[in-house]
This record gives C-alpha cells, sequence and structure tokens, in this order.
C-alpha cells in the first residue's frame, strides 16, 4: 500500500474509535510534556548556572603564578613540568608575553595584601585586592550600592558588605545574614577611609656586606639591583560602592574584602609577601607579580590560553577544571530528569500497545476482509504501525506545546516568587529547537515499537478464523 | 483448545474449466466452504495441491497467496463482509489500494463498478444505510473491480430474501456469461444452483459424493482446471 494511502486509512481508523485513540493519544502527550518539561528544566538550570559562572567573571579567567610561588594551588597535575626552580618569574615583561599570547583578552597584576585601614579613627586589618576596569560587568558588581570605580586610578574603594558591617560595627548575627546592603551603604557611601601600607621603594643599590656575600655565592651579578627600601605611607580612599555578593568567591579564605582600582593600586607599588622571596632574583625596576589574572576572549578558548601558560612554565588555574565537575553533575542530572520523564511516557507505550492489541479484537473482521480481498501480511502490519505512528506524531506535538506550555507557567510561577523575595527574575527554563525534535522523534519511535507487537499479531491473522465469527 | 486433527476435506479431486460456473452443493460441514476457502487462497490444504492457473497454491508464500488473492480471485460471502467504517465507494476500491492502483484511476473504477451493479447513486453511503441486497452488490462490485478471472461465492444469497437473491444471482450469471469470469458458488439451496449453474458437485462430510452437468446453463470453456 502506497504511503498516502496508509496514512488515510490510518488516520480513518482513528477517528472511528475517537474516544478511545483521544485518550492514548492524550496519554502520549503527557508522557512526552513530562519528558520535555523535565529536560527543558535540566537544560534550563545548566544554562542559568553557566550564565552566572561566566558573569562571575571566573569562567572566562585563569590565574598564572610561577611555578616557585608558595601561593600555587597545589594540584596533582601541577607537579608535573619544570621544577620550580626552573619556572620562570612572573614579572612586567611576562605579563605582557602572556597579554600578547592568542585569544587572550587581558592579563592584569593580582595584587593583593593585607594592611590596615582607618575609618573614624578606628583600625581594621583586611585583605585588599585591587580590581581591573573590565571587572565592571562582573556579575558582583551589578547590584553594588553606590557605584563602579570612576576611573582606573581614582583613590577610591568598594567595599564587600562584611567589611561594610564591620566597619559600622555590625556583627552579623550566624543564621541571620539577611542584612540589607542598601542600608549598610548609606552610611558608609562617600566617607573615606585611611589605608596605612608598606611602600616598596626602589633605592640606590648599597649593598651591605652581608648581600655581598650572598651575592658572591650565587654568582648573579643581576641580583645587584634588587634591593629596596620599605616606607610607611597613608593612603585617603573614598567609599564608593558596598557589594552584596563577593566576587572573589572561587579564592576562598584569601579573598579580599575591600577593592582598589588597579592602576591606582600599582602605583602604590604596595609591598607584597612575595617581594621578600623575589628579591635575590628579580631586577629592581621590574615589579614582581605573586599571580596574574588572565581573561580570555572566549571562555571556549580558556584551555588553550591554559595550555600555553603551562607551557611558558608556570602554574595556570582556571574554573573550568570546577566547571568541568559543574557539567559532569548536570550530565548526570539530565540523565535523572529524562528516566523521570520517560517513565510517564513508558506508561504511554503500554498504553498505546493496550489500544492496538484492543482493536486488533474489535477489527478482526475488518482484518479478514482486507486479506480476503488482497491484503498481504505487510498491508495489515504497516496499517498498525501507521495507527501507532499517527499516536505518536499528534501526541509528540501536543506534548511538546503542554510540556513548553507547563514550563512558562513554572517559570512564571517561580519569578513570581523570586519577585516577592525581592530577587531579579531569573529563565531557567529552556526548550531548545534540538529538545523539540529529539521529544518529537522520540514520542514517534516509541509508538512505533509500542505497535511493534500490535501490528505483528494483526498481520498473522487467520482470514478464515477472522471471518468466520459474526 | 485440543490439536483435534478435523478432516473437513477429504480426497477431493476435482477440475474446474475456465469460463464454467459451478455450484458445491452440501448440507452445513459437509466441507463446501472448505474447498472454496482452499480454492480462494485463505486456507492451504494439510496435503494434496490446489492448482490454479497451472500455479500450485500450496507451494506458495503468504506473500504470493496475498498477491494471488488480489489479483486472480473475487469473492462474495454470505454476510456481505463490507467494512462498515467505509463508504461503498471506499469499499469497493479497497483491494485496488492494496494492489498500488492511482487514486485517479481508482475513483472512476469504483464508479464504473458500482454503476454496472446498479449502485452509482448509492456510492458515498456507508453499508449499514443500505438493505442487504444492496451490499451484497455492492460486495459482487468490490469482487470484480481488480479483475479477477474466478469469482468465489460463499451462500450469497443466504442473508437475503428470494426477490434480492434472484438480482443477486442474475449479476453473478452475468459476470460469468458477459466477463467471462469462473464462477464457483457454494449453496445449499440445490433449485438455485440447478438454475444457474452449468455443473453441480455434491460434498458430504468432506468427501466428492456426485458431480452431474446441468442442462439448464451454456457456456463457453476454457483451458484452465482447479483441483481441490
Amino acid at each position: 500500500m502506497k504511503l498516502p494511502d496508509l496514512t488515510e486509512l490510518a488516520l480513518r481508523n482513528l477517528r472511528e474509535s475517537l474516544l478511545r485513540n483521544s485518550l492514548t493519544t492524550i496519554g502520549i502527550s503527557v508522557g512526552v510534556a513530562s519528558l520535555v518539561a523535565m529536560l527543558s528544566l535540566g537544560i534550563g538550570l545548566q544554562q542559568l548556572a553557566s550564565r552566572r559562572l561566566m558573569k562571575s567573571g571566573l569562567f572566562d579567567t585563569v590565574v598564572v603564578t610561577s611555578r616557585r610561588d608558595l601561593r600555587n594551588f597545589n594540584r596533582d597535575e601541577e607537579r608535573s613540568g619544570p621544577a620550580p626552580a626552573e619556572s620562570r618569574i612572573l614579572d612586567e615583561a611576562t605579563r605582557q608575553e602572556i597579554e600578547h599570547l592568542p585569544n587572550v583578552a587581558e592579563a592584569y597584576p593580582d595584587i593583593r595584601f593585607i594592611t590596615e585601614l582607618r575609618y573614624d579613627d578606628k583600625p581594621h586589618l583586611t585583605t585588599i585586592a585591587a580590581l581591573p576596569a573590565s571587572a565592571k560587568s562582573n556579575d558582583a558588581f551589578e547590584s553594588v550600592q553606590g557605584r563602579f570605580f570612576s576611573s582606573d586610578t581614582a583613590p577610591e574603594a568598594i567595599l564587600q558588605k562584611a567589611f561594610a558591617e564591620e566597619l559600622l560595627g555590625k556583627t552579623p548575627k550566624p543564621g541571620i545574614d539577611e542584612t540589607n546592603v542598601k542600608d549598610l551603604a548609606a552610611p558608609l557611601l562617600g566617607k573615606e577611609l585611611t589605608m596605612h601600607y608598606a611602600q616598596r621603594d626602589a633605592t640606590a643599590n648599597t649593598l651591605s656586606a652581608d648581600a655581598g656575600a650572598k651575592n658572591a655565592a650565587g654568582g648573579d651579578a643581576s641580583l645587584a639591583g634588587a634591593a629596596y627600601s620599605v616606607v610607611s605611607r597613608e593612603q585617603k580612599l573614598k567609599i564608593v560602592g558596598v557589594a552584596d555578593l563577593d566576587p572573589e568567591s572561587m579564592r576562598g579564605p584569601a579573598r579580599a574584602r575591600v577593592f582598589l582600582p588597579l592602576k591606582m593600586a600599582e602605583s602604590l607599588h604596595v609591598m607584597q609577601p612575595t617581594d621578600l622571596r623575589e628579591i635575590s632574583r628579580a631586577a629592581s625596576d621590574q615589579p614582581v607579580y605573586s599571580s596574574v589574572s588572565v581573561r580570555v576572549k572566549n571562555p571556549s578558548q580558556i584551555q588553550q590560553v591554559e595550555d600555553a601558560v603551562k607551557k611558558m612554565g608556570f602554574n595556570a588555574f582556571s574554573i573550568l577544571d570546577a566547571s568541568k565537575s559543574i557539567q559532569q553533575f548536570f550530565k548526570v542530572l539530565d540523565v535523572f530528569l529524562g528516566i523521570f520523564g520517560s517513565l510517564a511516557l513508558a506508561v504511554a507505550f503500554i498504553g498505546i500497545v493496550n489500544t492496538l492489541v484492543m482493536a486488533i479484537l474489535e477489527r478482526r473482521r475488518e482484518i479478514g476482509i482486507m486479506k480476503a480481498v488482497g491484503a498481504s501480511d505487510g498491508d495489515v502490519k504497516k496499517l498498525f504501525f501507521a495507527e501507532a505512528g499517527a499516536m505518536g506524531i499528534l501526541g509528540g506535538v501536543a506534548g511538546v506545546a503542554l510540556g513548553w506550555a507547563i514550563g512558562q507557567v513554572i517559570n512564571a510561577g517561580t519569578n513570581i516568587y523570586l519577585k516577592s523575595q525581592s530577587f531579579p527574575p531569573e529563565h531557567f527554563w529552556s526548550v531548545p529547537w534540538w529538545l523539540v525534535g529529539f521529544a518529537l522523534l522520540f514520542s514517534f519511535l516509541v509508538s512505533l515499537a509500542a505497535g511493534l507487537y500490535p501490528a505483528g499479531r494483526a498481520a498473522r491473522l487467520d482470514p478464515v478464523q477472522a471471518l468466520r465469527y459474526e | 483448545m485440543g490439536e483435534t486433527l478435523i478432516r473437513a476435506v477429504d480426497g477431493v479431486t476435482l477440475t474446474v474449466r475456465a469460463g464454467e460456473f459451478v455450484a458445491l452443493l452440501g448440507s452445513s460441514g459437509s466441507g463446501k466452504s472448505s474447498v472454496l476457502n482452499l480454492i480462494a487462497g485463505l486456507d492451504r490444504p494439510t496435503s494434496g495441491s490446489v492448482v490454479v492457473n497451472e500455479r500450485d497454491l500450496a507451494q506458495l508464500s503468504r506473500e504470493e497467496l496475498s498477491r494471488y488473492r488480489l489479483h486472480t480471485v473475487g469473492m462474495v460471502f454470505q454476510s456481505f463482509n463490507l467494512i462498515a467504517s467505509m463508504t461503498l465507494a471506499e469499499n469497493v476500491e479497497l483491494p485496488m489500494r492494496f494492489a498500488e492502483v492511482d487514486r485517479g484511476k481508482r475513483d472512476s473504477l469504483a464508479q464504473e463498478a458500482l454503476a454496472r451493479v446498479g449502485l452509482q447513486a448509492r456510492m458515498n453511503h456507508r453499508p449499514s444505510e443500505l438493505s442487504g441486497g444492496e451490499q451484497q452488490r455492492a460486495a459482487l462490485a468490490r469482487a470484480l473491480i481488480n479483475r479477477p478471472k474466478l469469482l468465489l461465492a460463499d451462500e450469497p444469497t443466504g442473508n437475503l430474501d428470494s426477490h434480492t437473491g434472484t438480482e443477486i444471482m442474475n449479476l453473478v450469471s452475468e459476470f460469468n456469461q458477459q466477463l467471462g469470469m469462473t464462477v464457483v458458488m457454494v449453496t445449499h439451496e440445490r433449485a438455485l444452483a440447478e438454475r444457474y449453474a452449468q455443473r453441480l458437485i455434491f460434498l458430504a462430510d468432506g468427501k466428492l459424493i456426485g458431480d452431474e452437468s446441468n442442462s439448464t446453463a451454456a457456456a463457453t470453456s476454457r483451458a484452465g482446471r482447479e483441483r481441490p
């Protein structure tokens, strides 16, 4: 039988027992809808997480440290490669070299130091970090109270919420961490902080005898320029913003609570903890960095950049390594959601088998007639397949629409809740086209598989037997 | 439920010439319907052979048998066996669907066949809207739609009153005489058989008990045999 004829006959047969076939089709559509709903939830959550990570500025950042630095991340894979002693020094020249690697948007020194800040004449000890101008797009500063730095050299500071609390003498009670940033920011914005710090000052080379002896032992003449003096200085900073989120969550306990513009921080020449060690190697006129943050142009290129940096002889760490396990988590989540979604489709599968087996009993005579007038086993089989397939396609289309609608409703409902909790709305529901195609195909294939047994049974029906019963 | 072997037809040997009108007579259970099903290719003999047009049906595959039913045999039944959900035109063109005839050609052939049995006005009606006689006429139209050489009729008038039965038998006779179709009809009414058939074959308990030619009707004989 030709396909158009087959389709027409199949649809006609479906219309004949409209109620039963509609119910079966609704069963399929509910199954497909639950599959679509589950998978689009998984995909949506994954996209939300990726979006969040991307915006956080962590996803596109590689942290580069020298191998002989203590501050590496001490992971197993870092131990391979050149021995620490052979590793290069992370100075301004190498920073520029890294910045000129392909796919690198910028490479900026990671300036962070612990020092004393005075507010209201009370001292507060904290970690201070410098931020490049590009950090403005960072998710953490999206909801900043006040504003971002007016320029990269402005003597301004952005406080992390916890430090703002400390300045105001509000110790957060454990469990109740819901202090409104707005309330914290109001009395602080525009106020002045005084930062006391140790400046590393390049001085004329007047080596002591002690250093000279060391020099002779090392046999390195360039070390002659590595002397500097440390001067205590003061810098006034204007508080321009208070950030709710923690932009440095990746760094764990080392994270800073006060942020300065990068160029301004660089110009201060603050004594870095690593300076004490690097003194024996670096040339005095070149700043040496404990670590350099490299921002790539596109998160997809992060692996190449990481490899290129490692080839240069440095340690490189990116959140990508961490995100791999996140992606793995979402894969597992998708599989679980898919399995739960498929359960309803499995029930629908049984529904199709049942409907078609009933149809064989009911249409026994009809099958006999068709065979008597010349239908082959194949014709009968194809007819039942076509009926199953048609139910599958109809159910699939309805199911995708239903699943999409369920998703929209849940999305809208959740956003209403988020809004009531004064969170920004989120789009955590995604039905990509490939999912629509996959769901339709899946529903069609499941239906055909369900038709397999009934179609075979109908085809094998003995026409003499079938026609005998009235 | 047991696998008791029933010998519905046992040792029957008969030959039907092309163009003949043969009546199979016997009481119920005599095996006459079984003989018809064997000729129709709906059933296979456990032993022996059924040769139609020099082809042994017992040797054909299921697929070949269905093609044989499609192109060589037209069948009518006591209970008409039209598909209730289809109109007359659709019922009549059903065999052509299986023969993969184009839709346009199908429509005109179906109309032609329905016109031949006088039902062109009812072509869009469903079987349930028609009388028994009209349904059997539609079944006859369906039986001749693929231009088969052989018309098999299983008690075609069994569910009809005598007047309508006569109408149907006239049509069957017409197909035999005008279209040259070989007709094998199963019936238990001897009078009907004597009136239309050229040859009467009597069966009882699956065995052939009589084979007499009937002088009332005359038809041309051609080559070809059926020998269940």
